[in-house]
């Protein structure tokens, strides 16, 4: 009990201090919107090709707005060492990894929903027909890579060029998730039977759940110093 | 954990503690025990040691090596539950710049587990005299004002031992009055208190005990009135002088 | 008789060399000279005998990464941690000649130098995890953190591994059979196999003849610090 109430006290402070710096929130998804604006350049999709080309650009513009998020996550934190301060608090490591995790969670989906929005709008493409197994998959493509995310967000703080670091040290774990969840949006956006990808969901519902739990048991050695 | 029979219940202590930042050596085999009811000054040049001494005790920093013993258990990485009986004050504030003062007692009290939230919370904010600034955020204070929330923060939980990093940094004069007064009540409280600060006069007038640090050793450790004449001649005016 | 008992480290280490050395020359006689020429694709396969087993042992060198990483965080040995340490660097190595010798071997044999598919794009991964790693280890702003966050950063990038070669694997299902465990029609000849087997051991003893020096000379500069603070503590 205690444990959860921790989770949820530090998952409240993340998102009220995501409130009241909401321009950064703002920032992000502009961002996240400009890389399907650029990509709507680069590729001019058009009709099939606009629908075989979607779950790719959704997908960057989710990765792209995730690192940011991450990295701006525990620029919050070093500010004044605050970290630190929840560290002199009896606290067990791992919760303050899931308060994190939760926190992203729902920064970067927000960041989703706009770009999927704005996707959606100038793609001429309705998310109707399938939105149920959209939102399983973006639900777990997300938590996975969020999982990873935040742990490899709190070891990029402590390097130099962390905003650099991280991508680098990101992006390779990550690969399961690009693949995963590109192939199984595409196949439930073209309206494929379920069963076609419903593996790939399952492979991203793995991944999320084995670096959920490797993260927690390894976050207190990240904090250690 | 057995207790440990050799030493008293209620003292933080470092054993033979060592901290290397790469191959710089910080701390060198520095045994030291901080008991209730005592209050010492850590005294130091800068760069001798002081911080990560104060670190090291505050569990925040792992020794390379040696132990930390708190109340006769040895301190690692099960022993979380200990760490609501330290309070420490840094250089950084620990303090969340978009949150305000009140809040950012609010979450410390809930993180340290406190029954009575709300009235430990206005409790220190009426000691650390922020009544005024309670609904401020944080970003928005003066670092004076910052480092009475830092101190009403280290104080919420009513810890057993306080360590106090430079505590007087920006404080004005009836901030600093006010403190010095806390650090000399809380021992005769049955609390123990370790601080340091670059101000020596200030310093014995408030404290028993003197610990010398010299390049990351304890090179004088006894009551401040047998201190050796050297220290005080090393002292403030010596050092603003040469800065 | 040789005292082997009695033989210190330097003269174990010109044991390991010379082995190491025959070996690699038996090897490159099993390669060029003993094994046959491929009914189709000529000479050229040749380069199999460098590419397959320098994957291999980037895999082995990626293992120990993880074992070290490991290690460091329950035992907090210095020596795991200079094992994951010379592992990865040395590893690294390994895995960039698989990412060399890969294109030179399918630029004759497919006519393209580079194609997507699993085993090359779970190499190409690999050979990224490794620098990441390697990268992370260099950019550490606190030294006394570094072995903590890169083990760390090991073990997770060692369990995506698997995860990494199953989604490439399902993403990319037209792909050659693998060498040796694949279908009926892709069995080496003994002759074949039996080289490439040399070969892998005469790799991997360059490995560990490396990572032995590696291994060696992080000790040094490790004493050597420790003077350092011995002659700071005086």
């Amino acid at each position: 009990m205690r444990s959860l109430e921790i989770v949820w006290t530090l998952l409240v402070k993340d998102l009220r201090i995501e409130w009241r710096q909401r321009e950064t929130l703002a920032s992000v998804c502009i961002f996240g919107l400009l890389v399907v604006f650029l990509c709507d350049f680069a590729f001019e999709p058009a009709g099939a090709e606009a629908l075989r080309l979607l779950p790719g650009v959704l997908w960057i513009a989710f990765v792209f707005a995730g690192i940011l998020g991450f990295n701006r996550s525990f620029a919050a934190e070093r500010e004044n060492a605050c970290l630190e301060g929840i560290r002199l608090a009896p606290v067990e490591p791992g919760l303050i990894y899931l308060a994190k995790l939760a926190a992203n969670f729902v920064f970067l989906a927000v960041a989703e929903v706009v770009i999927t929005f704005a996707a959606a709008l100038w793609y001429n493409f309705s998310f109707f027909p399938a939105f149920k197994d959209f939102v399983t998959i973006v639900f777990f493509g997300t938590l996975g890579y969020v999982a990873v995310g935040v742990t490899f967000g709190a070891v990029a703080a402590n390097t130099r060029m962390r905003e650099v670091m991280l991508p680098v040290l990101q992006f390779p774990v990550a690969v399961p998730i690009f693949i995963g969840a590109i192939e199984a949006t595409s196949g439930a956006l073209k309206g494929a039977p379920p069963n076609l990808y419903w593996s790939w969901v399952r492979l991203l519902i793995a991944f999320a759940v084995i670096f959920a739990v490797l993260s927690f048991m390894l976050f207190e050695f990240v904090l250690e110093e | 954990m057995p207790p440990d029979r050799n030493h008293n219940d209620s003292g933080l202590e470092a054993r033979e503690v060592s901290k290397y930042f790469g191959d710089f050596p910080a701390l060198k085999r520095v045994t030291l025990r901080i008991a209730a009811g005592e209050c010492a000054l850590i005294y130091g040049a800068n760069g001798a040691g002081k911080t990560t001494l104060l670190r090291v005790l505050a569990s925040l920093t792992e020794p390379s090596a040696g132990e930390i013993w708190l109340g006769g258990r040895k301190v690692d990485r099960r022993t979380v539950a200990l760490k609501s009986r330290v309070g420490f004050v840094s250089h950084a504030t620990f303090l969340y710049g978009d949150l305000t003062v009140e809040e950012n007692l609010v979450l410390a009290a809930k993180l340290f587990g406190l029954s009575s939230v709300r009235s430990r919370v206005s409790a220190v904010i009426e000691t650390f005299g922020l009544v005024d600034r309670a609904r401020q955020s944080v970003r928005s204070l003066s670092r004076g004002l910052q480092q009475r929330a830092t101190l009403a923060r280290a104080m919420l939980h009513e810890p057993d031992f306080l360590l106090l990093d430079e505590p007087f940094t920006g404080l004005d004069s009836t901030a600093v009055a006010s403190l010095e007064a806390l650090l000399r009540r809380l021992p005769s409280q049955g609390k123990a208190v370790a601080f340091s600060t670059h101000n020596f006069a200030q310093g014995i007038s408030i404290a028993h005990r003197l610990v010398a640090v010299e390049r990351g050793r304890v090179s004088y450790d006894g009551p401040v009135a047998s201190a050796p004449a050297e220290y005080s001649l090393r002292a403030p005016e010596a050092e603003v002088a040469r800065s | 008789m040789i005292q082997f008992s009695k033989m210190n480290r330097t003269s174990w280490t010109s044991v390991h060399a010379l082995v190491t050395l025959l070996w690699i020359l038996v090897a490159l006689y099993l390669a060029l000279i003993y094994a046959p020429t491929d009914v189709s694709q000529g000479n050229v396969y040749r380069i199999m005998y460098i590419h397959v087993p320098s994957g291999w042992t980037a895999f082995v060198a990626y293992l120990l990464v993880f074992l070290g990483s490991v290690g460091y965080l329950i035992r907090r040995s210095q020596t795991a941690d200079d094992l994951a340490c010379a592992a990865g660097e040395i590893g690294f190595i390994f895995c960039s000649c698989v990412l060399i010798t890969g294109p030179l071997w399918a630029k004759p044999i497919w006519g393209i130098w580079w194609t997507w598919d699993p085993r090359l794009t779970l190499t190409f991964v690999l050979w990224l995890l490794f620098a990441g790693y390697l990268l992370v280890r260099g950019f550490f702003i606190n030294p006394g953190r570094a072995a903590l966050l890169s083990a760390v950063v090991g073990i997770v990038g060692f369990v995506d591994v698997p995860i990494d070669y199953m989604a490439i694997r399902w993403w990319r299902t037209q792909h050659p059979q693998p060498v040796i465990f694949g279908g009926p029609n892709s069995g080496l000849p003994f002759s074949m196999l039996l080289t490439l087997l040399v070969s892998f051991g005469a790799f991997l003893c360059l490995f560990f003849f490396l990572l032995r020096r590696r291994l060696s000379l992080l000790r040094m500069r490790r004493d050597l610090s420790h003077l350092r603070r011995e002659l700071a503590e005086d």
